[in-house]
């Protein structure tokens, strides 16, 4: 992962997009994905909260990797991390104070969230300040896009509405059950089967493909 | 992973003052950076806030153009409200018209209903002592069953004139403010519970006459002092 | 608003489960729950360490609030709790060795569960008072606990179950916890 060049800057940003997406391929962070995700708008600015903390935690913690001995790490990337989710906190707050009611705990919570830690441990301690912010963005962008195919679900199926604009006119019998809690469970079930369905087929193309050539 | 395992138990490879170091250092920028965050948000996120419980007041108090904090003290009297709300007094806001006329009160009030607790602000009418106007502040009530109190036309129509006169020494309501079952209000103190979410319909029921019986017969005494904006 | 201890227990308890209401602590939900032998140890591992954490945070509050540095809160719970998890250990270790290799190995996990951290959060947002606090972490603990019981004893039996390959995994995890969220929707208004 040392050797870097202009391609390698992208797949360090493709990487947590697709092949390790947090939300459903490692299956991290679920505590937010499930609670904040009753609507898309929600889910977005979750995302962008945590990929903000995430970037700046792992390019602190990159630039700081040579200086941090390694019996104190874990305690100087939880400083770290805590310090950017106050930051990302009191921003909320300036932004929009009906935002940070709807995300509630979550955004503090922010630092508990295993991707971050997990990050910061396994890649931005072993990598330069560059290579490991371009990954972090591209977790933070995989986990985004992850909260939101859950909340637009979700807000599609519990609400009628996608962002907050009805889709389906008055007569829409909202299925309530999508916005609550249990509703969470199962669209994440969903598309974690979804996903291994997908997986599956192409397997099956590839192989087919194998025994036609 | 046992204790035995742990990097803090091992025998130090680094001196502790190398340490020590590091995690001022780390303290140091964090510290920096948290602080620079708070005050330069600080302005935005105050006015947030105001804007957002003068929203709120506006709200239940609909003639009001200008608003003032108050505190209802434990012992009785009233002052401007700060920023910590002592213990046993209760906020209210009083709110004033173009002319700086006292036109209503409003206060919040918070009672467990059927998911988590729900938040009301009310607005309070000296004038007819009454309650006139509710808004929620938050709750978490089932979409589509409790939160109707936010939109249902007949329960809303219980608080165009909520009765809320003291008894004769004052000490508390005359009718306690009380949710009864739909279909079955007799009195003007009552509240028309909407049909199938009977729960969320007492919460606020009990929010209202909770914080009335303890604010009202404060705010009685003082209306004089609040009668004009300041 | 006063609420009573018991309501706050029932409610962190059922109707407002910590897992399956208000999503805190999936991680070890999904991850620790395949066995009841060692579901059981990590609730109670983790209820222990959310009184003790609830204790910390509280106090920890009334300094805070008493020199005005709100903004240092969030920094200073994440650094008590890691710190008291650390302190619970070595206590463990020295006074019940038996206790300690019981529950030893899942008290490092503890740090990073957002029950913890939520315990410590909420208590302060709801300004709960001391017996509020502990009430409100001993409940989020045994709901914690419960629910981590009920899902490996489902769990252990669907191992003898027929299940499609393609669902197996967390995927059927996810929507076992569905259904038990959907039935524990049943105690709302209980705490009432």
């Amino acid at each position: 992962m040392s050797d870097v060049s202009t391609t390698g800057h992208w797949d360090q940003f493709m990487e947590g997009i697709w092949r390790q997406n947090p939300v459903f391929v490692m299956v991290l962070g679920m505590c937010p994905t499930l609670a904040v995700t009753v609507s898309a708008v929600n889910a977005i600015s979750m995302g962008v909260a945590t990929t903000f903390v995430l970037a700046c935690s792992c390019l602190l913690v990159s630039m700081m990797r040579n200086v941090v001995p390694k019996e104190v790490r874990i305690a100087t990337y939880i400083v770290i991390i805590a310090t950017f989710v106050t930051a990302v906190d009191y921003i909320i707050q300036a932004i929009s104070l009906a935002l940070y009611d709807a995300l509630g705990a979550f955004i503090q919570l922010i630092v508990v969230n295993c991707i971050i830690l997990g990050r910061a441990e396994a890649h931005a301690s072993k990598n330069r300040p560059a290579v490991a912010t371009y990954n972090a963005l591209g977790m933070g962008v995989g986990f985004t896009i992850g909260l939101l195919a859950l909340g637009s679900v979700r807000e599609v199926l519990g609400a009628g509405t996608l962002f907050g604009v009805s889709l389906f006119g008055a007569n829409f019998q909202p299925w309530v059950i999508m916005v609550l809690p249990p509703g969470g469970f199962f669209v994440l079930g969903a598309w974690l089967l979804f996903f291994a369905w997908h997986a599956r087929r192409k397997e099956r193309q590839l192989r087919e493909a194998g025994q036609h050539a | 992973m046992s204790a035995e395992h742990l990097p803090i138990d091992q025998a130090p490879a680094t001196p502790t003052g190398a340490m020590i170091r590091t995690l001022g250092l780390v303290s140091a920028i964090c510290g920096l950076i948290i602080v620079g965050a708070y005050q330069g948000t600080y302005d935005a996120v105050a006015a947030n806030k105001r804007i957002a419980m003068e929203r709120a007041v506006f709200k239940v108090v609909p003639a009001a153009k200008s608003i003032e904090e108050y505190l209802a003290k434990a012992d009785g009297g009233i002052a401007k409200a700060g920023a910590e709300t002592p213990a046993g007094a209760i906020r209210f806001f009083a709110g004033y018209d173009e002319a700086g006329k006292l036109v209503g009160v409003a206060a919040e009030g918070s009672a467990r209903g059927y998911a988590d607790i729900v938040r009301v602000m009310f607005g309070y009418d000296p004038a007819c002592q009454c309650v006139r106007n509710i808004g929620v502040v938050s709750m978490r009530e089932t979409p589509g069953i409790g939160d109707k109190i936010l939109v249902d036309r007949a329960f809303l129509e219980n608080f165009k004139e909520l009765d809320a006169r003291l008894t004769a020494d004052m000490k508390a309501l005359a009718n306690e403010i009380k949710t009864v079952k739909h279909g079955s209000k007799t009195g003007a103190w009552q509240i028309d519970a909407i049909a199938g979410a009977t729960i969320t319909s007492r919460a606020v029921g009990r929010a209202i006459n909770d914080t009335a019986q303890a604010l009202l017969p404060r705010l009685a005494p003082n209306l004089d002092k609040i009668g004009s904006k300041s | 608003m006063h609420e009573t201890a018991f309501q706050i227990f029932v409610n962190a308890l059922l109707a407002n489960n910590f897992v399956l209401a208000m999503f805190l602590g999936l991680c070890p939900f999904l991850g620790v729950s395949g066995k009841l032998d060692t579901a059981l140890p990590m609730g109670v591992a983790t209820t222990f360490v959310m009184l003790v954490a609830s204790l910390c945070a509280y106090g920890l509050n009334l300094l805070l609030t008493a020199f005005h540095l709100e903004f240092l809160r969030l920094i200073s719970y994440i650094v008590i709790i890691a710190s008291a998890v650390q302190l619970v250990e070595m206590v463990l270790k020295k006074y019940s060795p038996a206790l300690f290799r019981a529950l030893g190995i899942y008290l490092p996990l503890i740090t990073t569960n957002c029950a913890v951290l939520g315990v410590a959060l909420f208590q302060t947002a709801r300004e709960y008072d001391f017996i509020q606090s502990m009430t409100f972490s001993l409940g989020g603990g045994a709901g914690f606990t419960l629910a981590l019981v009920l899902m490996a004893s489902v769990r252990e039996r669907l191992q003898l179950s027929d299940v499609p390959s393609l669902a197996q995994g967390t995927a059927l995890s996810l929507m076992l916890a569905g259904i038990l969220s959907l039935s524990f929707m049943g105690f709302a208004g209980l705490g009432g």
